[in-house]
């Protein structure tokens, strides 16, 4: 699918529970987001539900090798990342049902996961509208001379926006630790990358900015993922340098859920071809078997710890309150909306 | 005191906050090596260095956004747009982000960010660099507006509202820059958000007006005193949002006639917010219907006779005032 951009040992020289743990991530997002999907179909989950199946080795070959102080920031098919990111399984899914213990008190919802215990800087679902806010925190990263990073995951479709140059043009150019992944799942919604983009590889648009690589990689292999984000995580950490990783990706369900998983734009033969032979999942376990890594027994033991992950916060989420009326005119200000009744006499 | 123009005023501001604190940083077009388009920076690269001072490309949305990025992080970043006109480009960054994303967050966090630069008329730059869009900011929950039209309203507010924890709109008149008046050089000198005030006392009529048109609404009740023996309450809100309309409202309930000045247009302007305020609160206090005088309904022309009449000037004041109190 992609080049590799170094050839090293398969497994990075991880040991054997970092490899477990990565494959743990991967199983945990899958189901979490088969669970989405059926929580959806009941009425639990509401508005837009973006869900990540098929991407899995992204986010956790990308967010894996962070540090704590490093950031995380992403699109609205962030369920994944947020988890990854170490966010309460419970507070996203009861984020989800819009209820009063859910990461944003349930006023984000589903495309709005946010989380600054845990670096996680959203949830954006204006497409581009985050890259430059990526590069604001790597700026203040600088600003405080410390040496985290920023990972700024962002859609195919993002390459075609402003946003896109302004924000890799302002990196490159204040030289800020940030690094670009974008998630190319081949489609923008249901337009064909190649429909919208004037250009075979994405990152190749990183030869436009000074001291910017641009690494075009199979963003189905776990590995290559992470070997690719420790790179850039490098340089952005020693030199201060951004770099442009483009994962190249397939996202197995629809662009969201009410998106038929193929249909108009994209054929049943096209996405059974990638689930069969692209798997992000299966294809890492095979690599875990040959490597003697991991036995079925192991992989019952990740599911069944996977399954309780999901069923508590399935169940966590149905107990808690939807937030009170008065949740409606907090936060918006630091302190007290001013004037509430004046503004808004009929609604109390 | 010292009698200094708007322009040092603010630069007063800028350089005091930034001594205070330093996670206040400003950035925008032309802000440190230029020494801002306006000169309001003048002064700051050269004492504060270039991470605190950044010039900017012209990119209005990146480095919008990318304060909004600092700010979510704890920086408390000043933002300069050479004109509010640009800040068009930035709409995204400012109204889907830096005012909404506390909330989405569920409090997470603040958004301690000064977005400011110059608005309103100008002298012949023509539709596209000269327009009052204050009620734009102003309709949107989570941002904070304010205009402030003299000098020291100028210093007082603009160091309150680096020092609020959240997104402020800050509206510098473009005609104003040149302006003097007397500035306290105190550096703990700072005027709350949100508190409007009486310029000058009166008893027949209620003038409320924020900005430029400050200036012609003085002129105007200066006339009406002289020559209708009117006497004019002149009040400017200077924070747009959230408005002191309690001010005004007890002005109203004791004049019982008011008359609304803006630069902006008519439609949905700042002045239709005043005017069902006022009518909710203090019908039963009017004596006649509450007049305004905006910026013409037009795109603003470039030639001078026609700029001229576009923007408010005081003899339409004065006009309006005389039909409130029914002088025609």
């Amino acid at each position: 699918m992609a080049t590799r951009v170094t050839q090293s040992d398969e497994l990075l020289g991880l040991d054997r529970d970092k490899l477990i743990e990565m494959l743990r991530w991967m199983i945990l997002g899958r189901r979490y987001e088969q669970k989405a999907a059926e929580m959806y179909q009941l009425g639990e989950i509401g508005g837009f539900c973006h869900l990540y199946i098929g991407q899995e080795a992204v986010a956790v070959g990308a967010i894996t090798p962070l540090r704590d102080e490093d950031y995380v920031i992403t699109a609205y098919r962030d369920h994944v990342h947020g988890l990854v990111r170490g966010m309460n399984p419970r507070a996203i899914m009861a984020e989800l049902f819009g209820r009063i213990d859910g990461c944003s008190k349930g006023k984000g919802g589903s495309m709005h996961l946010f989380d600054i215990s845990v670096n996680f800087m959203g949830g954006h679902a204006i497409v581009g509208g985050h890259l430059p806010v990526a590069v604001g925190i790597g700026y203040a990263i600088r600003y405080r001379e410390s040496d985290a990073v920023c990972v700024c995951f962002l859609g195919d479709s993002v390459a075609n926006i402003g946003a896109f140059n302004e924000s890799l043009n302002m990196a490159a150019l204040l030289q800020l630790p940030v690094i670009f992944v974008i998630e190319n799942n081949q489609y923008g919604m249901g337009t064909a990358v190649h429909r919208a983009a004037a250009i075979e590889n994405l990152a190749d648009r990183a030869c436009a900015y000074a001291g910017m690589q641009g690494w075009t990689i199979d963003g189905m292999d776990v590995l290559e993922v992470r070997r690719t984000v420790e790179a850039a995580v490098e340089r952005a950490r020693l030199h201060k340098l951004p770099t442009l990783v483009e994962a190249k990706t397939y996202r197995f369900v629809g662009h969201s859920m009410s998106d038929p998983n193929y249909g108009h734009y994209r054929t049943k033969e096209e996405v059974h071809h990638f689930k069969s032979t692209d798997d992000p999942i299966k294809q890492y376990i095979d690599i875990l078997k040959k490597h003697s890594m991991i036995e079925e027994a192991d992989l019952d033991e990740i599911e069944n710890e996977v399954k309780a992950i999901v069923e508590e916060s399935v169940e966590f989420a149905s107990q808690s309150p939807a937030p009170p009326p008065s949740e409606l005119y907090s936060d918006i200000y630091s302190g007290d909306y001013p004037d509430i009744k004046r503004r808004d006499p009929w609604r109390w | 005191m010292a009698v200094v123009t708007y322009r040092e005023a603010l630069n007063q501001a800028l350089r005091e906050e930034m001594r205070r604190d330093p996670d206040i940083f400003l950035m925008g077009e032309e802000v440190g090596a230029y020494q801002g388009a306006y000169k309001v920076s003048r002064g700051l690269l050269e004492e504060f260095g270039e991470w605190r001072v950044r010039d900017m490309p012209i990119a209005e949305l990146g480095f919008t956004g990318l304060g909004v990025g600092a700010a979510m992080v704890g920086l408390r970043p000043i933002i300069e747009y050479m004109t509010w006109s640009f800040a068009l480009l930035a709409i995204d960054a400012i109204v889907n982000a830096a005012a909404k994303m506390r909330y989405m967050a569920g409090g997470q966090f603040k958004m301690p960010l000064t977005f400011r630069g110059p608005s309103g008329a100008a002298n012949q730059v023509a539709a596209t660099h000269s327009q009052a869009l204050d009620s734009w900011y102003a309709h949107v929950p989570g941002l904070k507006v304010v205009a402030p039209a003299t000098a020291r309203d100028a210093k007082g507010l603009l160091k309150s509202a680096i020092r609020d924890d959240d997104a402020v709109i800050f509206l510098e008149g473009e005609l104003l820059y040149g302006m003097k008046d007397d500035v306290p050089e105190d550096e703990d000198f700072l005027i709350p958000l949100g508190e409007s005030e009486v310029k000058r006392a009166g008893t027949d009529v209620t003038i409320v007006v924020h900005s430029r048109p400050l200036h012609s609404a003085l002129q105007a009740a200066k006339i009406v005193e002289e020559e209708d023996g009117i006497s004019a309450e002149v009040i400017d809100p200077r924070t747009l949002r959230p408005m002191d309309i309690d001010t005004v409202l007890e002005s109203v309930r004791k004049t019982n006639r008011c008359v609304i000045v803006e630069e902006g247009w008519p439609v949905c302007g700042i002045g239709s917010q005043i005017v069902d305020d006022i009518q909710r609160e203090a019908f039963d206090y009017l004596d006649a219907p509450i007049a305004r005088v905006t910026g013409a309904d037009t795109p603003d022309p470039y030639a001078q006779n026609l700029e001229q009449i576009a923007f408010p000037q005081a003899d339409y004041i004065v006009k309006a005032i005389r039909h409130t109190c029914y002088r025609e």
